[in-house]
């Protein structure tokens, strides 16, 4: 292949080096107005009124808004949320009203004047206390929001939803295994941190046409959760998504769009902008959700996995229309990469007073690896054999079943497996730099699969231009992933053509055509192949004319380098951009018109899972596994973990891009690495307690280990050219690897995240 | 209130009349425009707004606008030559793959940029030690450093 598998350069790399491209927050618009939201004190409190009179006669404000006036509920999955609190506030810093001005000091001022008055309720601040039959509900209305109902929310409680795997007879397993072990863990509550915060702008012309500019990673998403919102037809409202700074999954529903909305509405055509300061971003952007979990394995002498039973129980926050889905997502992943014919589990989604649960990188999945990989080398320990050879025993294998029973056709686990145990030498011990250190090495296993609704649809439009160049149209986002690059070497492979001469377009819904989401690792996969589908729709049409003008059948010809061209007679040839606006005749006369290729994907027959038992045979696209090792070295005196080296080694299907892959993996280890040593959302009483980030690190280059990255390609059946997702599984073994380094090195088996410095000291002082 | 200023700007000399209480990042960013540099934090600790102000890079939402008198400011937008021709730092960020989202590349480039100016060889320590105030969270950092080696490296020949 020329262009596939190749370290093509990014297609946006001089946009983004000279600091050109345009983000949201750099649009200027002309009489741009400005919104601040004034925020709730308290993390469960009724609000009994609130005065606006003093903020409305401050010079410069436009107009105020509070939660009462949009009282209808919205939501992905649940209907549980509003752009603004309406009656209560349900997290320390929900939006209870806001305020539009002249300029971002005088909306700012103005909220400051704005007077409400509460009547604090008691909290819930803990997702196992939440549970409780006397816990105070979060949503007593439960049982009156509306749910997909592939979900299973629990009114009268604050189980938003109860997911539950059934898989052969755990029980009874249990009852007679030779070895039992159980496990608690618990992952707190982190933030993505992108370096752009949230932003958007709204603007309504007279006709009632909006337009809304907005860091997103789902354009189309976005543009049905505000038309639902709003009563406002798809088709007078544009979602505009030039650039984004960052995701991780924090920017894939609508966050402050709404809020911004209402005064776009009665702005008379003047812009409306909201951005996030980076303290709101910590406190009011979706958080990752805290997991307490519970793992208990029963496991037979020779190492083999009989039966697991897992307790998931995660702390969704106030408003959890997105959150459910992580707990389902958890739950039929629950098994882990690993072929156990016993599984049991249930997986919840609880209501808290904390700021608002969401998607993150990899969701579910880093969090239960966290426990199910530190609970395999705890179960190897005891039977006396090495990590790697439970991990030999139980890994998927093609043949296997995974915890739903599906039968699995591809798996690259255990190649993956051998190159990361010979890139870390495993079984070998370095020096530690100094006596006071001490050197460990760690291995973890991860798999994910794109969680998603089964028809969740991608498309892609190609346009041939009269020299020979094309132009491509896709929704699916650039957010740093390196997806605009990726859809045009598949794109110039199909065609022929050099990327360089292909434009892709990206981020409009007025002119780019459908993406569900850019989430769930998925892109590369579904956009990839509506992308692939367009390109041989144009490809078609080119040979179908080809034919006419060369007398040749379109069997036996093919493009290559910009021309079509007879694979027996390769002087035989007509160039596509001859083709590309029809077929001329020496006559005058013309036929067929403008090449257009359209290409739609929806994954094929993903079905649903029973209901009863969480069982299918086919309930998710494809599984993408894989595996890290590290070594750390751990400082005796001051608890201090260094990550020195990973290895890490995936399943891909297919390397689209070597560079950019290398990438998204060294990108996804250092994040891990973050949530591993010291990146934790700090919450009492539901207020955020390191909103900053001299408060709450995250890895800085001096953190970087050196790192060793593979692939495997075991070809995706359905995906372009054999390609599946890895952004998000990548960073699923990080943390693990790392905890099961710093036991290998201390004996300090930690079970909680982070592995803070001060926590292996005092759990070394322990000991 | 108002104050006037003289500084230069990507080398052009400048008049220019700002609030006195005005970031220098609200001012390159609002008054002329140049939103390569971004605010990530408003804090100076992200580096995401770094600018280089007499040839050492300083985080724009700490300095006040009116501290440039005087002063030689240089921005990402300067940095490319008037036929948009790239700074070799700008060419190794792209040809190393060293940048994602983007949104921290401008002020990453520019304290490499200041760091180069300043220490044409750095060792891969120093590297990490001067780039550790510019947070990236998307690439793990090995690309960045790199590419900046990778410059380091021309210098040397």
């Amino acid at each position: 292949m020329k262009f596939v598998g190749k370290s093509v350069k990014r297609v946006d790399g001089v946009k983004k080096v000279t600091g050109t491209l345009k983000y949201v927050d750099d649009i200027k618009l002309s009489r741009m107005l400005y919104a601040a939201v004034k925020r709730s004190p308290h993390a469960h409190a009724n609000i009994i009124s609130i005065n606006v009179e003093k903020a409305r006669a401050l010079k410069g404000v436009k107009e105020i808004i509070t939660g009462d006036q949009f009282e209808r509920r919205g939501g992905l999955y649940l209907e549980d949320k509003n752009f603004l609190a309406v009656g209560k506030a349900r997290y320390r810093g929900e939006g209870v009203a806001a305020v539009c001005a002249e300029t971002e000091e005088i909306a700012q001022n103005a909220v400051d004047l704005i007077e409400v008055e509460y009547e604090v309720l008691p909290a819930v601040t803990n997702a196992k206390e939440g549970m409780k039959p006397e816990a105070p509900l979060v949503h007593p209305d439960l049982g009156d929001y509306h749910w997909a109902p592939v979900f299973f929310p629990k009114p009268g409680t604050n189980i938003s939803n109860h997911y539950k795997l059934r898989k052969g007879d755990a029980p009874e397993i249990f009852k007679e295994a030779e070895f039992v072990v159980e496990n608690n863990f618990y992952v707190p509550h982190v933030q993505h941190v992108p370096i752009e915060t949230h932003t958007a702008i709204a603007q309504m012309d007279a006709d009632g046409y909006l337009t809304v500019w907005a860091s997103c990673q789902s354009p189309y998403a976005v543009r049905q959760a505000l038309s639902a919102a709003f009563d406002i037809p798809l088709n007078k409202l544009r979602v505009l998504s030039p650039a984004v700074g960052g995701g991780f999954g924090s920017k894939a529903g609508t966050t402050l769009e709404g809020i911004i909305i209402p005064f776009a509405m009665h702005a008379k055509g003047r812009p409306v902008k909201l951005t996030y300061s980076r303290q709101d971003e910590f406190e009011n952007a979706y958080v990752r959700q805290g997991l307490h979990a519970a793992i208990k394995t029963a496991v037979n002498k020779e190492g083999k996995i009989l039966a697991v039973q897992n307790e998931f129980i995660w702390d969704g926050g106030a408003y959890t229309e997105y959150g459910v889905n992580i707990a389902k997502a958890a739950g039929y992943a629950s098994a882990g990469p690993y072929d156990i014919d016993n599984v049991w589990t249930d997986s919840y989604c609880v209501y808290t007073n904390h700021p608002v649960g969401g998607p993150y990188r990899g969701f579910g999945m880093s969090e239960i690896h966290f426990g199910i990989e530190q609970n395999l080398d705890i179960i190897a320990e005891k039977l006396g054999i090495t990590p790697v050879e439970i991990r030999k025993i139980n890994g998927m294998k093609p043949g296997g079943t995974t915890g739903t029973g599906e039968v699995v056709t591809v798996s690259g686990l255990m190649e993956c497996l051998d190159q990361v145990v010979e890139d870390i030498k495993f079984y070998e011990r370095s020096e530690p730099s100094s006596p006071t250190k001490v050197r460990g090495k760690g291995i973890a296993c991860g798999w994910k699969a794109p969680s998603m609704p089964n028809n969740a649809a991608s498309s892609a439009i190609i346009k041939l231009n009269e020299d020979g160049t094309a132009h491509l149209l896709v929704s699916a986002q650039d957010i740093g992933q390196g997806s605009d690059t990726v859809m045009t070497q598949i794109a110039a492979e199909v065609l022929s053509i050099s990327p360089e001469k292909i434009t892709i377009k990206t981020g409009d819904t007025d002119h780019t055509p459908y993406e569900w989401q850019t989430v769930a690792s998925r892109i590369t996969y579904s956009a990839g192949r509506a992308v692939y589908e367009a390109c041989h729709d144009a490809m078609d049409q080119l040979l179908d004319l080809s034919q006419i003008k060369l007398g040749i059948f379109k069997r036996d010809l093919e493009l290559r380098d910009g021309y079509v061209v007879s694979k027996i007679y390769p002087d035989k040839k007509v160039s596509i951009s001859e083709l590309a606006l029809g077929l001329n005749f020496e006559d005058g006369s013309a036929i067929h018109g403008p090449i257009i290729g359209r290409g739609s994907f929806i994954p094929p027959n993903i079905r649903n899972a029973d209901k009863k038992t969480g069982l299918g045979d086919h309930p998710v696209v494809f599984w993408t596994y894989g595996v890290q090792g590290v070594e750390v070295e751990v400082d005796l005196e001051t608890g201090q973990t260094k990550v020195l080296k990973v290895a890490s080694c995936f399943d891909v299907g297919r390397v689209v891009n070597p560079q950019l892959l290398e990438g998204q993996i060294e990108g996804a280890i250092v994040q891990g690495l973050g949530t591993a040593l010291f990146e934790e959302l700090m919450l009492k009483e539901g207020k955020v307690l390191n909103p900053s980030f001299v408060d709450y690190k995250i890895p800085t280059a001096d953190d970087m280990p050196e790192m060793i990255i593979k692939f495997v390609e075991n070809p995706e059946e359905t995906g372009p050219f054999g390609a599946r997702g890895v952004a998000e599984p990548a960073m699923v073994p990080s943390a693990p690897a790392i905890a099961n380094a710093i036991y290998d090195a201390t004996g300090i088996r930690l079970n909680t995240m982070p592995m803070t410095a001060e926590k292996v000291l005092a759990a070394m002082q322990a000991k | 209130m108002k104050t006037e200023i003289h500084f230069t700007l990507n080398g052009e000399s400048i008049e220019h009349e700002v609030e006195v209480n005005k970031t220098l990042l609200k001012m390159i960013r609002e008054d002329f425009d140049l939103t390569g540099a971004k605010e990530g934090c408003g804090a100076g600790e992200c580096g995401a707004c770094t600018v280089i102000m007499d040839g050492r890079a300083v985080n724009a939402c700490l300095v006040l606008a009116v501290e440039a008198e005087g002063c030689d400011l240089l921005t990402i937008e300067g940095l490319s030559g008037d036929q948009n021709e790239l700074d070799p730092l700008q060419s190794a960020f792209i040809e190393n793959a060293a940048l994602q989202c983007g949104y921290c590349t401008p002020g990453m480039i520019m304290t490499a940029k200041a760091l180069l100016n300043e220490n044409p060889h750095p060792t891969e320590t120093e590297i990490k030690a001067g780039i550790s105030g510019n947070l990236c969270r998307c690439t793990g950092y090995k690309k960045i450093i790199e590419a900046i080696q990778s410059v380091a490296d021309q210098n040397k020949a």
